[in-house]
């Protein structure tokens, strides 16, 4: 039992990492603000969440309900982070507009420019 | 398990590595938050590691209070972005 634990955990901690490692590649090497806010949530949710669930096989109980307050409020607060960078940088004008597929926010803002100011 | 904390301490060492050059090179402002977003998140990865490689609680304080940082500063920092551009 003990050994299926370790290899459990050893499974879920090394994958973590390796995801982690996958995302500052990603977050390295994409071109725009956008794509790199693509690479870098999948490190900051699964990356984290494999860590910590490894972690949690490890430790005793009492120390896994932390653990487990950390990746609840890990998977609450990204969504909330990427989509307020996402707006900045759509505003600031750091996102290529032609690569865009559907482009609803542009066109709010086009009408915001054009209506009187609120 | 002492070989499986060290591969992945320095799997994640390298990841800390390469988003430092994010945080460094990134041209606009917004990169270098995501880069500093994402070097916390690892962080607290880390100091997971730390919790079950010595078998001992006193980091899981410090697991929570970054992951709450780090969420308030982006955020922030997102925020006055957006009202500096707004100034202009």
């Amino acid at each position: 039992m003990n050994t299926l634990l370790a290899i459990l955990s050893a499974v879920f901690l090394l994958s973590g990492a390796a995801f982690s490692l996958l995302g500052a590649i990603g977050l390295l090497r994409f071109a725009d603000t956008t794509s790199r806010l693509h690479a870098a949530s999948k490190t900051q949710t699964l990356g984290l969440l494999l860590i910590l669930l490894g972690t949690a096989l490890q430790v005793p109980v009492k120390y896994g309900l932390v653990l487990l307050l950390v990746a609840l409020f890990q998977l609450v607060t990204v969504p909330v982070t990427g989509q307020i960078v996402g707006r900045t940088a759509y505003r600031t004008g750091a996102v290529r507009r032609s690569g865009l597929v559907v482009d609803k926010l542009g066109r709010r803002l086009e009408r915001e420019e054009a209506g009187p100011p609120d | 398990m002492s070989t499986v904390y060290a591969v992945t301490t320095a799997l994640l060492s390298a990841a800390a590595l390469l988003v430092l050059v994010r945080l460094l090179r990134g041209p606009v402002a917004l990169d270098r938050i995501v880069a500093l977003d994402v070097l916390l998140s690892l962080i607290v990865s880390a100091a997971a590691l730390g919790v079950a490689a010595r078998q001992e609680g006193s980091f899981l304080p410090v697991l929570l209070v970054v992951a709450i940082l780090a969420f308030i500063g982006s955020v922030t920092a997102a925020h006055l972005i957006e009202r500096r551009e707004g100034m202009r």
